[in-house]
């Protein structure tokens, strides 16, 4: 309570107004960033402590804990993990998958969102429900029947196998998601372009596509992002080591008696700077995109 | 903007008298755009869905066994099934750790974040916070798990190293305990889970207008009064987004299970999902997992409808309300 009468004095510009009150919020919003900082901090501890122990031996581990500085960089641990799951092909298998399923998944999304947004298909409300519908179902309900017609067409243990499960299910929200965007496609365009003779296929890759381009680059990043998190679908379908991808990788070893504490650590750690890299590079467009898929 | 195409096709109507059967027609003609996407999704999602639902209607071993029929057998020995039951109640915990508690707390950290350390501190003291509490979205469930897995072991974890050397002697088994089992799974699906809604709702609040708060500002209104007076309420879409999205991710949850304690103790962990994984690839009871499958199916599709027809009767509401 003592917060929410702090907060009550009106915004900088009328901060001259009163010393007073300005004591009082001062000490209020102190308390209120150390609050939100020790929030951060909580959510930042595993981080950390996995960091202090990647590069710990074994050793440094059972005589000084978890929470002391290494006493000398230890990069066994970073070398076990490589060369246990041999992560260069662990790698490669991820950003193949990802990077596939980010292209396929939006061009699928495009030409769907193209006849329903602009080409006001009938029954457009319908087809996008069941889109979305089709994006909430629970991945065990098709993965049997999945894993059996992997196994009759030849795709059992293939990457092809999952990189079409999930063109189509991320192309679900895709859909649904251009489809309201198009929608709003200033129509004087289309009517321009329509004037001049051009074809619909014409229409959509030379005025359509390249007005979308922002909207489908986040997509693509979207797409990217969440099939390379993926875990249920990678996990029945690639079932040796030389198609697995990084999360599987590293969910198979943890039973492995010989996990000690820094080949975990460095193998989380390992596992997860790609994500954060590409985190990184694409931040500014991903924030957008979050919010994108929020206002509907 | 549906009216501006038609007036725009009316209008060329006018100048050309054929164009009336060409408009009627012209959706016809994006069809085969559609084509590629109804040829993937029927074979990709409708078909598998189907013949999971035929699967359920049999006793069968999966592989080249043979498919024995038995009706609604499978869902009448779910009913009876204490797992099943005991992993469906364990989806509310799912729920309560990923949609109530993230969307609760998380409402509360966008608004301090945004309208009140952005506006003392600076944009860039928020924004940094708002990066650190998204950071575990980033990572891949999985990996996640498997940290907090190593961080919650009894033996070598980090948790009961550090708590050994302040001198606990047998500190608690974390994930190996039925009795802390689901609680700790609860707080891991939290940590992961926070920064979803942080991120949306302050984006959200980007769109309210400021005089809003100006003007309450000015009537005297105090943070938390204006907190609950406009805040809320103005970024009411966003929460039914979260509250959908999450919810459906609560009783789909999988990869968390499968790192951290694969169900158990004694299935104190058990979830839907697992509980039919189980199932299919591990006891071989295909028909008995597809039913689960089948189950989990109708409840999210059951709870999707639900949290949509409430948030359609929110919006009619409001603009009868305006």
């Amino acid at each position: 309570m003592a917060v929410a009468t702090s907060v009550r004095a009106p915004r900088l510009r009328l901060r001259h107004s009163g010393i007073d009150s300005r004591y009082r919020r001062g000490a209020g919003r102190w308390l209120v960033l150390a609050v939100a900082v020790l929030v951060g901090l909580v959510i930042l501890a595993p981080f950390g402590i996995m960091l202090l122990n990647a590069v710990k031996s074994p050793q440094d581990y059972s005589a000084n804990g978890p929470l002391s500085l290494p006493s000398s960089i230890y990069l066994d641990g970073v070398v076990a993990f490589w060369e246990r799951t041999e992560f260069p092909v662990k790698l490669w298998n991820s950003v193949f998958i990802s990077a596939v399923v980010a292209v396929l998944g939006a061009l699928l999304s495009l030409l769907n969102a193209y006849a329903i947004g602009i080409g006001r298909v009938k029954g457009r409300l319908w087809i996008v429900t069941l889109f979305l519908l089709a994006n909430m179902l629970p991945q065990e309900a098709l993965i049997y029947p999945l894993f059996t017609m992997a196994q009759s067409v030849g795709l059992s243990n293939s990457q092809w196998s999952v990189i079409i499960i999930f063109t189509v299910i991320q192309s679900a929200f895709g859909t649904y998601l251009l489809s309201s965007v198009l929608g709003t496609f200033p129509p004087a365009l289309l009517e321009a372009a329509a004037l001049d003779g051009a074809s619909r296929w014409r229409i959509l890759w030379q005025v359509v596509f390249p007005i979308m381009r922002p909207t489908l680059s986040v997509l693509m990043i979207f797409f990217f992002i969440w099939t390379w998190n993926e875990f249920f679908i990678p996990l029945v379908m690639l079932t040796t080591n030389d198609t697995q991808t990084i999360p599987i990788a590293l969910a198979s070893l943890q039973g492995d008696r010989m996990m000690d504490a820094p080949t975990i650590n460095a193998g989380t750690l390992v596992s997860l700077v790609p994500a954060v890299v590409f985190f990184l590079i694409f931040q500014r467009t991903l924030t957008r995109g979050v919010t994108a898929g929020a206002v509907k | 903007m549906a009216e501006s195409v038609l007036t725009a096709r009316r209008s060329r109507a006018r100048r050309r008298p054929r164009a009336p059967r060409r408009a009627r027609a012209a959706w016809v003609g994006y069809l085969p755009y559609l084509l590629p996407g109804a040829v993937a999704f029927a074979v990709v999602i409708g078909y598998p869905l189907l013949t999971n639902v035929y699967f359920s209607l049999f006793k069968w071993r999966g592989g080249m066994a043979p498919l024995r029929w038995n009706g609604l057998g499978n869902y009448a020995d779910l009913m009876g099934d204490d797992q099943f039951w005991t992993s469906f109640g364990n989806s509310v915990a799912m729920i309560v750790a990923m949609v109530l508690v993230p969307t609760l707390v998380g409402l509360l950290l966008a608004a301090v974040l945004f309208d009140y350390l952005g506006r003392r501190f600076g944009e860039r003291v928020s924004s940094v916070l708002r990066a650190t509490y998204y950071l575990p979205q980033i990572l891949p469930v999985a990996v996640a798990g498997v940290l907090w897995n190593w961080i919650l072991n009894s033996q070598t974890g980090a948790l009961n190293e550090i708590l050994r050397g302040m001198g606990m002697d047998s500190p608690p088994n974390w994930l190996g305990d039925p009795a802390t089992a689901l609680p700790s799974v609860m707080l891991v699906l939290i940590w992961i889970q926070i920064g979803y809604p942080v991120v949306i709702f302050m984006a959200a609040l980007q769109r309210v207008d400021p005089e809003l708060y100006e003007a309450a500002e000015l009537d005297g209104a105090g943070w938390w009064h204006r907190f609950r007076a406009i805040t809320v309420p103005q970024i009411r879409p966003e929460t039914f987004v979260v509250t959908l999205t999450c919810t459906v991710a609560a009783l789909k949850v999988f990869a968390p299970i499968y790192v951290l304690t694969r169900g158990g103790p004694e299935s104190s962990t058990l979830v839907p999902s697992y509980y039919s994984y189980l199932n299919f690839f591990d006891k071989s009871h295909v028909g008995y997992g597809a039913a689960i499958a089948t189950v989990l199916t109708l409840v999210i599709v059951a709870v999707a409808v639900i949290i949509l027809g409430l948030q359609s009767r929110a919006e009619r509401r409001e603009r009868e309300g305006i």
